[in-house]
């Protein structure tokens, strides 16, 4: 049969001779090698302590992002929703009443919004497809729960708070 | 008078015995340790290193869980043999280090104190005739835990140990032609003057130091354990202090063959120079006691080098080098040195 690859070695089957039949050249050999590794960087991080830093395009828990105001941004268009290939995200909207306009941004918003981290694949398309600058996806990961439903984030667990002073930038992401 | 047996002497070697037990013991402690801090840095990993500083209480937090863990006896098993077991091992593995010789004399108190507890003239034959006796520890171990896999362990175990001991006593004959003597304390002031016995037989060495690591169950004839195969072997049934004996004398027995291969081979308590030193007798015997430790703990090095070198060799390529390879190069070697021996005399 032909391969597909031509990358396969073929196995060297010849009968050992005398001098791999000894053993003891390629016993001190993986010796040498062994003794070199004795002296490495070490791989571990002291995890408690030591964080491992994340790569610059890591993806984690997301949030929903708030504009200059301090206004919610969202407006329960649903792209994300239909952009989730985990179908990890569901919404539901509400309109906006009169004397709502210093909390929402827009005539719509959701008024209930929930993303399953269970079933979140991390992927960044809501993210990407949000039309608002809405959501993003910061640094951190969900912590461990131990209950299903701990898992299930409401929209007070991903609303950024409130910011403080009102000319202090909103934007996510360090 | 043969048999004068005074209060002071019983008194002396009593002590002796409960130092070298308590050095041996805390030694084989400390390999756990330096196993597992080995093992990760050969790995590129850090090891223990929660318990203490560096991890250093990690051999006590180990013991303590074994002492704690649940004792669990299968139903099936035979109780008796399934307690025997473990203390054979331990017991035989503790009393080899009765006849090594730790230092020449201490004076003190006006005595002159021998710093081995006994200098029996067949100190090699008893060192054989008690690691044989080990073997029972672990065949009655996997025979009364009733389990397959401890079973195919136990005879694993035994087949490997008896075909070892062969060449071990082949490699040592061609040493005991050159010395003349079964007394390790005679070996090792041989060797005391002269040079050390690996000049005379670096290949009666390299026999026997596959052997010893073949005795003590050690990679790369791990066989009897196997932990991916055969789920531990011999001990896959024990749980709480009864595992932590097989393992501990498994450690002690590495110490001790460390200790036989240091005094048979490489001088004992000797130092190159120690004649030209000027200092008191008493000075000598210690630094000879350091030098002895210190020699003793880069066999230990090396034993645990070669564990996390060395992948498992199969059970044909097993027996096939222990038959076909060591004991016919034993042979060869013991004639070659008694052929040397006759020219070199005439």
């Amino acid at each position: 049969m032909e391969s597909l690859t031509n990358r396969s070695k073929p196995v060297d089957r010849r009968p050992m001779n005398l001098w791999e039949k000894i053993y003891l050249p390629a016993v001190i050999k993986g010796l040498g090698i062994t003794l070199k590794h004795l002296f490495k960087k070490k791989a571990t991080y002291n995890f408690p302590e030591q964080t491992r830093p994340f790569s610059p395009v890591f993806r984690g828990l997301h949030i929903l992002n708030r504009d200059e105001e301090g206004r919610e941004r969202c407006t329960a268009c649903g792209l994300c929703a239909v952009a989730c290939p985990a179908e990890a995200i569901t919404m539901e909207a509400a309109e906006r009443k009169p004397g709502e306009e210093h909390l929402y941004r827009e005539e719509k918003y959701a008024a209930r919004y929930e993303i399953n981290m269970l079933r979140c694949i991390f992927c960044g398309f809501c993210e990407e497809t949000c039309p608002k600058d809405a959501i993003y996806l910061t640094e951190t990961f969900a912590p461990a729960n131990y209950q299903r439903k701990g898992f299930i984030y409401g929209k007070e667990d991903l609303l950024i708070p409130f910011p403080e002073k009102e000319n202090q930038p909103v934007t996510e992401k360090p | 008078m043969l048999l004068e047996i005074s209060a002071f002497l019983v008194l002396e070697k009593l002590i002796l015995v409960a130092i070298i037990l308590g050095i041996s013991l805390f030694i084989a402690m400390y390999s756990t340790y330096a196993e597992r801090k080995l093992a990760a840095f050969i790995q590129d990993r850090r090891g223990p290193n929660r318990a203490g500083i560096f991890g250093i209480l990690q051999p006590l937090a180990d013991g303590g869980k074994l002492f704690f863990k649940e004792e669990i006896i299968p139903e099936y098993a035979n109780k008796f043999l399934f307690i025997l077991g473990p203390a054979i091992f331990m017991i035989t593995a503790c009393m080899t280090s009765a006849v090594i010789p730790w230092g020449s004399t201490l004076h003190i108190f006006g005595k002159d104190i021998s710093l081995q507890v006994a200098d029996v003239n067949i100190g090699i034959l008893y060192i054989f005739g008690v690691v044989s006796l080990g073997v029972y520890g672990i065949m009655v171990g996997g025979w009364a835990s009733n389990n397959k896999y401890s079973l195919l362990g136990t005879i694993r175990a035994a087949s490997q140990i008896i075909s070892y001991e062969l060449a071990m006593g082949l490699s040592l004959i061609a040493l005991l032609m050159i010395t003349g003597s079964l007394s390790l304390k005679d070996i090792v002031e041989q060797q005391s003057h002269g040079v050390w016995y690996i000049v005379y037989q670096p290949i009666g060495f390299l026999i026997f130091l596959v052997c010893a690591f073949a005795e003590c169950n050690r990679t790369p004839f791990d066989l009897a354990e196997c932990d991916s195969e055969l789920v531990m072997g011999f001990h896959t049934e024990y749980s709480s202090m009864k595992l932590g004996f097989y393992l501990f004398a498994e450690y002690i027995n590495m110490f001790i063959s460390s200790a036989v291969m240091v005094t048979l081979y490489f001088g004992g308590y000797n130092f190159p120079g120690m004649h030209s030193l000027h200092v008191s007798p008493n000075t000598l015997t210690i630094l000879g006691v350091i030098a002895f430790f210190v020699k003793i703990f880069i066999f230990l090095f090396f034993f645990i080098w070669v564990r996390w070198t060395v992948p498992r060799f199969r059970y044909d390529q097993l027996m096939k080098l222990g038959w076909k390879m060591l004991i016919p190069l034993a042979i060869l070697n013991l004639l070659i040195t008694g052929a040397l021996m006759l020219y070199l005399h005439h």
